[in-house]
Parts: structure tokens; C-alpha cells; sequence
């Protein structure tokens, strides 16, 4: 067992709605090593973005809940950890970037204010040091002219521009941790690919940890070094980046990759589609989620749901069924 | 997937196709600039066939699905539908011609409206073009339904009771209530789940099969595109770069900016991702309200001249079928 910066255990979250209480977090658990990238993976629903939020504190309560689990980083339990004693650890020690800068971002205060605050905050530098080392970052990030334009604000930066100066600010503390929820599904391809070199090159400078989620199996296929799938608000399968893409395991798994059509595909065949739809969990599954649409699926499927079990070296999945075989385990 | 026309029958021809929207300002609201959409644009589309049109937000993709069905009217050029000019057609002409061609919109939230059931949604365009008796309509829904792959019982329900694949089904749905020839399909997927985009880009392959359907698949994801097309027109800020048959583009891009295109789509495998040789271009695109003279790649183009700025490149066909707008495409044959 390596050791972890990051070792989430058991991690349950769930949301109260008008139609019941929905368990989105159903038992997660995770580890982070130091200067690795995780890559999670799963559609909308699956719970990718609520697991990071419960870690970081920033699951809205009421609505929301986290029923059970814990998130220990450097020897405490992030879950248990005070509003104060967590916004000193969030921004500084683990940063986090998002899906949309646009809304991210301040639109009433320049790029520069923004991006001295946690300098000023976390590190305490003064107005002028945090200037001068913001002007840094967006150079670093690979922004033009990067003194005049702190001047600007958000609404005069590019949507890809905008995404660098979210980069910047999550790493001007020189966080241990990065998490980037979706941080290039909103933007082009040239974009995307753009900001994903940014992310790499920073990675190998400062040597933090990563974990990034998407429901692209493509793009962590060139970033992480690990991957973990989710469905249903739990982790189905986990293995390293190589091994997942070539030895797919669970059903689930097989079916998504399945249904990407493929920019370096010779022959054009019928995409694989999964039939149905993800489920929404009004109570903690005691099936497996996925057997509703699993052609595999057998009678036990509908009567445990499967825990991780390691396959191959570090690989685990959860599935009953040996889907190379398709025999139960 | 499309059928190859064994006739070679050109659908639909769009010729020199522009669309400036004007830019206004001041008290007298005096036009001050012209946002340049769509400028210059021209292709065939065969019946049968799905021709693809890929290129990033803001090149003009979707302006140029809409202004061929009319929805915006053009600044200048023709669009000729089986062999009719739509340009100048207006009132009834227009609306009879419109039976024929139909779109699927983006995004199944906001395409449906939400106080309408699913039997009113799909029979509104019957009852539009008069189309049969109440019950000869109603009778007709329940068919299209089914033809989607949705129950017709679900037919008194309302939109918001779909997941956002059903609700694209009910689009696509509606689409062929007046049995149309050609569809334009404007990122039909985008807005959806991985493995239900699967579900409805099978349906739509299925669907042209049964009905030879002729297809203008507009989309942001290449890989997507390459699977359904037949052939793919790559556009970069109101003009189309480089047009070509499917394999010929993706295995030899002649375009600088379809090979960038092509070098930045994530290739779900890590082991052929880290093959591949990749060109990152800098900077964004720019403004079509102010584009760059010349080539309106210029600007992030890894192989510009000066030359580039000075004169625009014709869109000339370099090998049989294959067009591109680029002075020095010939170094990539």
C-alpha cells in the first residue's frame, strides 16, 4: 500500500429533494498518491462532482448531507474538519478548478484583485508582493502582456483565457493537491488541448497531485496515470490508465468505451450503445445499479451489489460477472 | 451511416453563401460593422449522403445549417434545393419548400416547448401544413413515435417527464413527421450523456437507411462527425477550409487547421494518444466582426507567409473531390 496524501474511505453524500432523499455518494473510496494524476470518469449523475465537493466541505447543507465517511489528508479527517479549519487548507493546500470560468470568476473585479486575494490571504504577502507574484502566475499560464492585462476583467479575457487565469489562481499557493472538475468541456478542441499541455507541464514543474474529472475517456487517457470509473455513485472499476483502456472489465466500462467513435477508427461499425438510462438512487443500492442495462447481467447481479475486488495488479472492479468469460467470479 | 447514391443526384447546392449580421450603435442604431457569419461559403450536398460540417464555437457552422433553411435570410449567394433557388423564394412558396427539409436542434431542453405534450410537438407540423384529419394525425404520431424507439403510450405526457435522450428522439420525432428528403441535424448530440449519444446517433443512422434520408450533420466532435459522415466540410471563421470524402480528410488533412484539428482530438486509448504527433496552435480565434485580411488562418497558422495576409487562397479543388483553401496545400499530398 503506497502511502496516500489523500485516502478517502466509505464516503456516502446525500441530497434531499422534493421527490425524496437522493443518495448520490454510495460508498467511495479512494487514494491519492503524492505528484500522481487520478483520473475519475463517469456521466452526469454518477457522482464524480459531489464525492470531490463532500472532501472539500463544499457540499451545500441542507440540501445535502454526507452520511458517513472520511477524507484524511495529512493525518486529518477533512469531513470532520471545521468551516475555519477547512478554508485554510482549501485554496492553499488543496486547490480546485471548474467546469465554467465564466461563472467562476468575478465579473465586477479585475483579474489581477482575484488572483492577489489568496496570495493575500493563505500566504500573507501584501498588496504589492501579491501583485507582482500574480503577474508571474499568468505569465506562467502562458497569458500575454500578463502585467497590463491584471487590469482587465473577467468579461475581456477568452473563454480559454479565462480557464489559465483559473489555473493560475489554483496553483498561486503552490497547492499539494489540484482537483479540476470537467475544467475543459466547455471549451474547443484546440482549446482543450491547449489548456491540457498547460496542466502537464505545470504538473512535472511543481510536482503536485491531480485529480481530474470528465466524462472523456479521452482526454485522461493522455493525462492520467490512473483511472477510476464511476456509476452510480460508487467507483465500478479502477485500474491504471494502460490497463483500463487495453483490459476493460466491467460491463459498464466496456459499453462506454464501446460507444466512442474513434478520430483514428479504419472501419466504420455500429457504435456499441449501452440501452437505457443511469439511475437516479432514492435509496443506498443493495443491487448492482448497473444491472438494469447490463447485458450480463445473472440472478445474483439482482441480489448483492459486488464490492472492488482486485483482478490484476491494480486493477479492481465491481462486477460478479468475469465479463471475458462470462461466468460469475 | 449513408447510403452511397448510386446517382449522384445533387440535393442541395449552396453557392457563395454569406451572412453578415449588421452591428449597430448610437441613437439612430447606424450600422457600424458587419459581424461576418458565414462569408463565402460553397458546397453540394448528394441526396443519400451525410455530409458533415465540423469547426469550433463560432465558425459559422450553425448560421450556415440555419440560412439554408431559410431561418435568417442571406446577404448574398444562392441555395438551390433540388434545383429550385430558395433564395428569393417568399410566403407559401417558402413554407411548401420547408416540408422537405427539417432540422434537429441542440438542445433537447430548450427545442421542446414545455406546456405542449409530446403528441402536440410531434403532430404540430402536420397540423402547420394541413396535413390529414385529426385522427389520421393522431394515428400518424403514434407511428413516429414508435419509429424512434419510444413507447406511444408516453404520447399525452409532457416534455419534462423525458431524460434528455427521449426528449431527442421526440426532436428527431417531429423532424420526420412531414417526411422530408433532407434534415439538418445541428449538434444533434452535444448536449448529451456519452452513452445515450450512441443511442440517438444509431437511431439517426437507422432512420436514413429506411427513408434515404440526406443528412447535414453539423458538430463540434470530430470523431463523431468521421463516424457518420460521408463526406466533411471543416469551417474556420465564415469559410469553409478544406472539403473532402471522409477517409481522404482524416488519413491525409491537406488544411493546416484540419490537421491541428485533428491533433488535438483525445484519442481514447493512452497508448496510441502518446503515438501521435500533436500541433498545438496558439492564441484564439479571432473576431469574425474584424477577421485578418488575407487567409483567415493566418493568424495561429504554423506555416503562414506573407503572401497569407495579402490575398485570400481560393478554394480550389486539389485532387478529384478534394477541395481546400490553403496556397501551399500541395507540400502535405
Amino acid at each position: 500500500m503506497p502511502d496516500f496524501i489523500l485516502d478517502v474511505q466509505g464516503l456516502e453524500t446525500t441530497f434531499k429533494t422534493p421527490d425524496g432523499v437522493v443518495h448520490a455518494v454510495n460508498g467511495v473510496s479512494f487514494g491519492l498518491a503524492e505528484s500522481e494524476t487520478l483520473g475519475v470518469v463517469g456521466e452526469s449523475g454518477c457522482g464524480k462532482s459531489v464525492t470531490m465537493l463532500s472532501v472539500m466541505g463544499l457540499i451545500p447543507s441542507p440540501p445535502g448531507k454526507i452520511i458517513a465517511g472520511k477524507a484524511i489528508f495529512s493525518g486529518q479527517d477533512l469531513i470532520q474538519m471545521s468551516r475555519e479549519e477547512l478554508r485554510h487548507i482549501r485554496g492553499a493546500q488543496i486547490a480546485m478548478i471548474f467546469q465554467d470560468p465564466m461563472t467562476s470568476l468575478n465579473p465586477v473585479l479585475t483579474i489581477g484583485r482575484q488572483l492577489e486575494e489568496p496570495l493575500m490571504i493563505h500566504v500573507g504577502m501584501t498588496r504589492k508582493q501579491a501583485r507582482e507574484r500574480a503577474a508571474e502566475l499568468l505569465g506562467m499560464v502562458g497569458i500575454p502582456n500578463a502585467k497590463e492585462r491584471l487590469n482587465d476583467y473577467p468579461h475581456q479575457y477568452s473563454g480559454g483565457m479565462r480557464q489559465r487565469v483559473m489555473i493560475a489562481m489554483a496553483l498561486s499557493c503552490s497547492p499539494q493537491i489540484l482537483i479540476a472538475d470537467e475544467p475543459t468541456t466547455a471549451l474547443d478542441v484546440t482549446i482543450q488541448a491547449q489548456i491540457t499541455d498547460l496542466v502537464k507541464r505545470l504538473r512535472d514543474e511543481l510536482g503536485m497531485a491531480i485529480i481530474w474529472i470528465t466524462h472523456d475517456l479521452g482526454v485522461v487517457a493522455g493525462l492520467a496515470r490512473r483511472v477510476a470509473v464511476m456509476y452510480g455513485g460508487l467507483i465500478i472499476e479502477e485500474a491504471q490508465v494502460n490497463d483500463l483502456y487495453a483490459n476493460p472489465s466491467h460491463p459498464y466500462t466496456i459499453g462506454l468505451l464501446g460507444s466512442l467513435p474513434r478520430v483514428d477508427e479504419k472501419e466504420r461499425s455500429k457504435l456499441y450503445s449501452i440501452e437505457g438510462l443511469p439511475p437516479v438512487l432514492y435509496e443506498k443500492p443493495n443491487v448492482c445499479p448497473f444491472a438494469p442495462r447490463c447485458k450480463w447481467a445473472m440472478e445474483r447481479c439482482w441480489k448483492e451489489n459486488p464490492t472492488l475486488e482486485m483482478v490484476a495488479p491494480e486493477h479492481r472492479v465491481a462486477c460478479w460477472v468475469d465479463t471475458k468469460t462470462g461466468r460469475p467470479r | 451511416m449513408g447510403i452511397q447514391s448510386t446517382n449522384n443526384e445533387i440535393l442541395l447546392r449552396v453557392e457563395n453563401l454569406m451572412m453578415h449580421f449588421p452591428i449597430r450603435r448610437g441613437v439612430f442604431q447606424r450600422q457600424v460593422g458587419a459581424v461576418r457569419a458565414v462569408d463565402g461559403v460553397s458546397f453540394n450536398v448528394k441526396r443519400g449522403e451525410t455530409l458533415g460540417l465540423v469547426g469550433e464555437s463560432g465558425c459559422g457552422k450553425s448560421t450556415t445549417g440555419r440560412t439554408i433553411l431559410q431561418l435568417y435570410r442571406p446577404t448574398a449567394g444562392s441555395i438551390h434545393f433540388e434545383g429550385v433557388d430558395l433564395v428569393h423564394f417568399k410566403g407559401e412558396e417558402l413554407r411548401k419548400m420547408r416540408r422537405k427539409m427539417q432540422m434537429i436542434f441542440q438542445d433537447p431542453y430548450a427545442s421542446l416547448n414545455p406546456r405542449m405534450t409530446v403528441a402536440e410537438i410531434v403532430g404540430e407540423p402536420l397540423m402547420v401544413h394541413n396535413v390529414g384529419t385529426g385522427k389520421e394525425i393522431s394515428e400518424r404520431v403514434q407511428h413516429l413515435l414508435e419509429l424512434v424507439n419510444l413507447n406511444p403510450s408516453f404520447a399525452n405526457r409532457y416534455p419534462h417527464e423525458f431524460s434528455g435522450g427521449q426528449r431527442q428522439r421526440i426532436g428527431v420525432a417531429r423532424a420526420l413527421a412531414l417526411q422530408p428528403s433532407f434534415i439538418i441535424c445541428d449538434e444533434p448530440i452535444s448536449a448529451l450523456d456519452v452513452s445515450i449519444q450512441a443511442q440517438v446517433v444509431n437511431l439517426l443512422e437507422e432512420l436514413q437507411e429506411q427513408f434515404n434520408l440526406t443528412y447535414l450533420f453539423i458538430a463540434h466532435d470530430l470523431s463523431m462527425v468521421k463516424h457518420i459522415s460521408d463526406r466533411v466540410a471543416v469551417m474556420y471563421l465564415g469559410v469553409i477550409v478544406e472539403l473532402a470524402d471522409r477517409d481522404a480528410l482524416y488519413s491525409n488533412p491537406l488544411h493546416p487547421y484540419t490537421q491541428a484539428l485533428l491533433s488535438a482530438v483525445p484519442i481514447p486509448d493512452p497508448v496510441a494518444d502518446a503515438k501521435r504527433k500533436r500541433t498545438i496552435l496558439t492564441g484564439d480565434v479571432p473576431s469574425p466582426a474584424n477577421p485578418p485580411s488575407g487567409c483567415r488562418f493566418r493568424t495561429r497558422c504554423p506555416i503562414a507567409e506573407a503572401q497569407c495576409a495579402e490575398s485570400r487562397p481560393e478554394f480550389r479543388e486539389i485532387k478529384p473531390g478534394h477541395f481546400v483553401a490553403c496556397f501551399f496545400a500541395e507540400r502535405f499530398i
